[in-house]
């Protein structure tokens, strides 16, 4: 049984302009201790679908459907009261921004402590000690000084940490991260990657990491899922999506960036047009208007989500063998993509 | 000035089209009634370095380290503190607005946030068009069929001529800057984080879009990011900054396949590579700490207080810019041996 599990997740938001689709029939599941990457584009529901995990999609606009299950209890129907005791004791979040998830008027280590409070009945001065800890293990130097720091005077790089400070001293089951380093310089990022790993790796924390950066994937996660215009479209253990992916929105993802570990090329290979609108989602396969391969059935009937191998499923109508042939002719053609 | 540009280290001085020489830009913090200043933001600290003709010049580099102050200055939309800045042999360092006028055409920059440097009450014709007015061409039927023939060329439709940025996604407003830098066929264009906002399959539509134009017009281009993959597929050199100034330049080439600066070393080391065996075995430098703060940087090598090879000479001298070998210069007492790099790059077999 998987820590977490989610079924055939929908989440669409009634706005002036329609209805948009966000989240169209997601499946994921989480087990403890692992990384479960989500990667795509802007706009392909990556956040919504954290969010609707911790509750924070319930909009009078949001129609919700599907199953989420924590513990043996369904997240989605699960009352605001029940879910809130879930929500960062049990279940952190880490956002791009810590910023928006830190008090602007409340010092830094009186909300790490306030946060361990109020999921835990602990006296102030064993908070405070446990605050304290957890900013000196995240590298905040002088802890006990910056416990009264308030958020402004820190910068992107200890809000983060701060933010991990919190989820340390809470020790939850699961950390989602979402973009938790799209913010950052990449020498602060490799801190804060490490930082999490950390917590995964001493605390069996099972992370779900959010990202548009397929690097970051390949250094953190166990298990990938690609997402596009609401949905998965496909999804692997590491070393075979970045070994052997099969969708060719993957491949089209893996040609758009310039590779610091291969020979420089001249052109790169973006893939054509942009993602479509969640309002009017193409008909079929949604990504058939970008897609070089298109064949006929695309453009009517949206291919499922296939295992195309034992936990590697994808979803594209053309067959295993073709999409085998089509990467190593890729792989030929671009010495990076070896 | 040209005796400063003589000294340009590997060039002729006429292969260079911008020669940059101990430039430095302090912005003053002011404080009280009185707006004292009581202290200064040492954001371009001395730099210097030659753009040849036709080339890409890479600058990279962390949040605050002064890309975008050094981006300002040699387009003269900042006016230095001190210090050189001759633009095909002209010293422009002091120049007034007025003088700088015919200057305008000639160099471009484009903007990391499209949004924010659109007047999003202007129709896209009129906001590409907008160099050409300002340059006296006063035939709206002469602007309209430039703009028009531009729009085209940066891939946007010619009949969205009318309609207003917010109707454009991110990187169709990377286009429009795009079409209005080159609508008066300039000779250099600074971009500017170009690409830092958008989606990768957008970002490397605008990357080829870039590198079509530049060989097109035969454009010199000085193009800045923090990304250093991007940096690294679009430049033919490029200069390394840290806390306002230059750490290393080299060919892009022998930055990545030996970097010399630890700086560089590190930067190169903490970027994540997509793949599936990647970073097993490699030795990631993490450095600690953050980077201080250039109110105060630190003295003598600006790097000491994160380096892992600083010495006691680290903190009390600083060292200068100097060949390392070939035509690459950096700033360090104790570069990277090739052994230190193999281990930094390279993944190892254990
Ligand atoms: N509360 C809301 N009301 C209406 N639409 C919303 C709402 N929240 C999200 N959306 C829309 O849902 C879609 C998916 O958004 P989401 O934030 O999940 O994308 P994402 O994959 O996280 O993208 P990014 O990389 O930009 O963060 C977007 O089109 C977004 O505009
Ligand atoms: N007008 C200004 N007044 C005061 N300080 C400034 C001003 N412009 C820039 N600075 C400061 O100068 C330093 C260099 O800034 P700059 O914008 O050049 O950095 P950058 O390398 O472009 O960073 P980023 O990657 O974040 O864009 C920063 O500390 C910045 O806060
Ligand atoms: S189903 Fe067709 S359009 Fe969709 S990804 Fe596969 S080949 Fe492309
Ligand atoms: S001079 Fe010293 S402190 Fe500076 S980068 Fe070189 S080794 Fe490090
Ligand atoms: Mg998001
Ligand atoms: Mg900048």
């Amino acid at each position: 049984m998987a820590l977490l599990e989610i079924d055939d997740l929908h989440v669409s938001f009634k706005t002036m302009d329609g209805v948009v689709r966000a989240v169209a029939g997601v499946s994921l599941s989480l087990d403890a201790r692992r990384t479960l990457g989500i990667v795509g584009e802007s706009g392909s529901g990556k956040s919504v679908t954290a969010q609707t995990i911790v509750g924070l999609t319930r909009f009078p606009n949001a129609k919700i459907s599907g199953r989420i299950m924590f513990d043996g209890r369904d997240l989605v129907s699960m009352d605001a009261d029940h879910l809130r005791d879930i929500r960062g004791a049990r279940i952190a979040m880490i956002f791009q921004d810590p910023l928006s998830s830190l008090h602007p008027f409340f010092k830094v280590g009186h909300q790490i402590v306030e946060a361990i409070r109020v999921h835990e009945d602990v006296p102030r001065d064993v908070a405070k000690r446990r605050t304290i800890e957890a900013l000196r293990s995240v590298g905040i130097p002088s802890p006990e000084e910056r416990f009264d720091s308030f958020p402004h005077e820190m910068s992107g790089g200890m809000r983060q940490r701060v933010m991990i400070a919190m989820a340390l001293a809470l020790r939850p089951d699961i950390l989602i991260a979402d973009e938790p380093t799209t913010a950052l310089d990449v020498t602060v990022q490799a801190q804060v990657l490490e930082l999490i790993q950390a917590l995964r790796d001493d605390f069996g924390t099972a992370v779900i990491l959010i990202t548009h950066d397929l690097g970051v994937v390949a250094q953190m996660c166990d298990d990938v899922a690609v997402m596009y215009a609401g949905r998965v479209l496909e999804q692997a253990p590491r070393e075979v999506l970045f070994d052997g992916p099969q969708h060719p929105y993957t491949w089209g993802l893996l040609q758009s960036i310039p590779r610091l570990d291969a020979p420089r090329s001249d052109r790169l290979s973006p893939i054509a047009g942009s993602p479509p609108s969640l309002i009017n989602v193409p008909r079929g396969c949604t990504f058939h208007p970008r897609c070089p391969y298109t064949p006929p059935p695309a453009l009517e009937t949206e291919p499922p989500l296939e295992e195309a191998e034992p936990g590697h499923l994808v979803r594209c109508h053309l067959s295993v063998e073709e999409r085998r042939r089509l990467w190593q002719s890729l792989q030929s053609e671009h010495p990076a993509l070896r | 000035m040209a005796v400063a540009a003589e000294r340009a280290p590997g060039a002729e001085v006429d292969e260079s089209l911008l020669v940059v020489r101990d430039l430095v830009k302090h912005f003053p913090i002011r404080k009280g009634v009185l707006q004292r200043e009581v202290a200064r933001v040492h954001a371009v600290d001395g730099i210097e370095f030659d753009v040849r003709r036709g080339e890409t010049f890479g600058l990279v580099g962390e949040s605050g380290c002064g890309k975008s102050t050094t981006a300002r200055l040699i387009t003269r939309l900042l006016a230095p503190t001190s210090g050189s800045i001759v633009y095909d042999g002209k010293d422009i360092s002091s120049w007034t607005e007025r003088r700088l006028r015919p200057l305008r055409r000639d160099v471009q920059m484009i903007f990391q946030d499209p949004y924010a440097s659109l007047n999003p009450r202007r129709s896209i014709g009129t906001i590409i068009g907008e160099p050409l007015r300002l340059l006296g061409v006063s035939d709206r039927s002469a602007r309209r069929v430039r703009v028009r023939e531009v729009m085209e060329r940066v891939g946007l439709n010619p009949e969205h001529y009318n309609r207003y940025p917010h109707e454009f996604s991110g990187g169709q407003r990377q286009r429009i800057g795009i079409a209005r830098a080159i609508v008066l066929e300039p000779k250099l264009i600074v971009a500017d984080e170009p690409v830092s906002a958008l989606d990768v399959s957008i970002q490397a539509q605008v990357l080829n879009l870039l590198q079509e134009l530049r060989d097109e017009m035969g454009l010199t281009l000085v193009f800045i990011a923090h990304d250093l993959s991007v940096v690294r597929h679009m430049c033919d050199r490029i200069a390394v900054m840290y806390l306002g100034k230059i750490v290393e330049l080299a060919t892009g080439d022998r930055l990545y396949a030996h970097p010399r600066h630890p700086y560089t070393g590190a930067l190169m080391s903490a970027v994540p590579v997509p793949k599936s065996a990647a970073g097993r075995g490699r030795r990631r430098v993490v450095l600690a700490g953050d980077v201080p703060s250039p109110v105060s940087p630190p003295p003598a090598c600006r790097f000491h207080t994160r380096c892992w090879k600083a010495q006691q000479i680290c903190r009390e001298e600083e060292p200068p810019l100097e060949s390392k070998g070939e035509q690459d210069v950096a700033a360090c007492h104790f570069p990277l041996s090739e052994g230190e790099v193999d281990a930094l790059t390279r993944p190892s077999t254990e």
